[in-house]
């Protein structure tokens, strides 16, 4: 409901996602076979930066009207209106990003027998993605021009999820237990929902209170 | 367990004090194990059999890496330090470690780019340890960034302790899923001889300039630190005594 207000916050990241991808095809080659060939990986990658392009609004509203500081004052948890942040963040682009990225793999001719381990992969992946870009953008969040360095503070934190999500994905084209590399992607997920939140809530308390 | 050693490290006066007495010994210390190890390793070690004399690039290569990785551990220890204990020292040490962790890993980067085109054929190979060492430099860099972006001092220490905290959590997951990426991508035809079965005359060398570099990093480190406290530290009592006593000296050798 609050992200109604701001609708184009939502379209965005979704719009950046496919025209970037478009681009790759442009500057690559337009031979399906190359284009299958990188489908994942590139899938994987604009999922990401299309993340990390929404991400330093995470907590920025919040903090330019007051709220955040009354949340921290509150006798209540942090955890859980962090929580709640991070879950609409990924409600709004990792899960969009999940139900698009069928029509991309079209676009790019990724072969069948992989898309629902991308769709399962991207789905979980982009959970950790939203929970590590709400680490960067709670430590830039007092910043003027965060936006930059958030992206340095969050890209190498990225690795694992990328390595992970795409191998899923790429699993399943060559025949293999996609299984795997998508449980592992499920523990790094219960791990970062799990650390992630108390960290944020100290970040925030230190970056917003001074 | 008496704690106030612990306590009186936290002092910069006392680290002050402390080192300008030990700096004298480990520019000496440092002088002679490089310049030994230099000499040593670069004249005298034999020449590798397959190799030839590009393998020499070790005797810098090598130590820089090692250092490149405890340097991050301690930066990391430094900052968790100052944010448990409140110790203004441990974030000034943290924040003199990241530069030169940074110089150290990109220095190991360019001594393996340099070493890798003679032995490999290329200068750059996506191997899962030249790839960790690259995210190194990307994890010190975020830390470099973050010390300087904001205006006030203490908040930037915080911060930037806790991404290190945080970098200091991910390093063993990054380097599994890129040791385990490349294991799944790389087909080998590269073999990376390692060095266990290294003879002792190339060996000894190396652990001489592996001491010396650690000498250097602590000589570089206390001096950066050093600077550190004497511009934190500019309004107390201490710091203006010991610089009108240094502007004193200098104005009695110059009359």
């Amino acid at each position: 409901m609050l992200i109604n207000r701001r609708r184009g916050d939502v379209a965005s990241p979704l719009i950046f996602f496919i025209i970037a991808a478009t681009l790759i095809p442009l500057g690559v080659s337009p031979d399906p076979s190359v284009l299958s060939m990188i489908a994942p990986g590139i899938i994987w990658v604009m999922a990401l930066l299309a993340t990390l392009l929404s991400a330093d609004r995470l907590f920025d509203a919040d903090y330019n009207d007051g709220s955040l500081e009354q949340l921290l004052i509150s006798s209540q948890l942090l955890v859980m209106p962090v929580l709640g942040k991070i879950a609409a963040h990924w409600l709004t682009t990792g899960l969009p990003l999940t139900l698009v990225s069928p029509l991309l793999g079209l676009l790019f001719s990724l072969p069948s027998e992989g898309y629902t381990a991308m769709m399962a992969g991207l789905a979980i992946g982009t959970g950790c993605l939203s929970l590590l870009a709400a680490l960067g953008a709670a430590l830039t969040v007092s910043l003027q021009k965060g936006g930059l360095l958030l992206t340095l503070i969050v890209m190498p934190l990225y690795i694992p999820v990328i390595i992970f999500g795409s191998a899923t994905a790429q699993y399943s084209i060559d025949g293999l237990a996609w299984d795997v590399p998508l449980a592992i992607l499920a523990a790094m997920l219960t791990i970062a929902i799990a650390l992630c939140p108390i960290a944020i809530a100290g970040i925030l308390r230190l970056t917003t209170i001074n | 367990m008496n704690w106030n050693w612990f306590y009186r490290m936290g002092s910069p006066k006392w680290f002050y004090y402390t080192t300008s007495r030990w700096l004298p010994w480990l520019g000496v210390m440092t002088l002679c194990l490089l310049v030994t190890g230099l000499v040593w390793g670069l004249a005298f070690a034999p020449e590798d059999a397959k190799q030839g004399n590009s393998f020499r690039i070790i005797y810098l290569h090598v130590p820089a890496s090692l250092l490149a990785l405890a340097g991050y551990f301690l930066m990391a220890a430094a900052g968790a330090i100052g944010l448990i204990w409140r110790m203004k020292l441990s974030f000034m040490v943290m924040k003199c470690a990241a530069p030169l962790g940074a110089v150290l890993t990109f220095l190991a980067l360019f001594t393996g780019a340099i070493w890798g085109k003679p032995t490999w054929g290329s200068y750059w190979v996506w191997d899962a340890r030249v790839t960790s060492m690259l995210i190194l430099l990307f994890l010190y860099l975020g830390v470099l960034a973050l010390q300087y972006a904001f205006q006030s001092q203490e908040v930037g220490n915080k911060a930037s302790a806790i991404l290190a905290l945080i970098g200091t959590v991910n390093i063993p997951i990054i380097y599994k899923s890129v040791d385990w990426w490349f294991t799944l991508h790389q087909p080998s035809t590269i073999k990376f001889t390692e060095a266990p079965s290294m003879h002792p005359d190339m060996f000894q060398p190396l652990l001489v300039m592996i001491l010396g570099f650690y000498c250097f990093y602590a000589l570089a480190l206390f001096m950066s630190v050093r600077v550190e406290i004497l511009h934190r530290e500019r309004k107390t009592a201490w710091v203006r005594d010991l610089v009108s006593q240094v502007a004193e000296e200098r104005v009695g050798v110059n009359s």
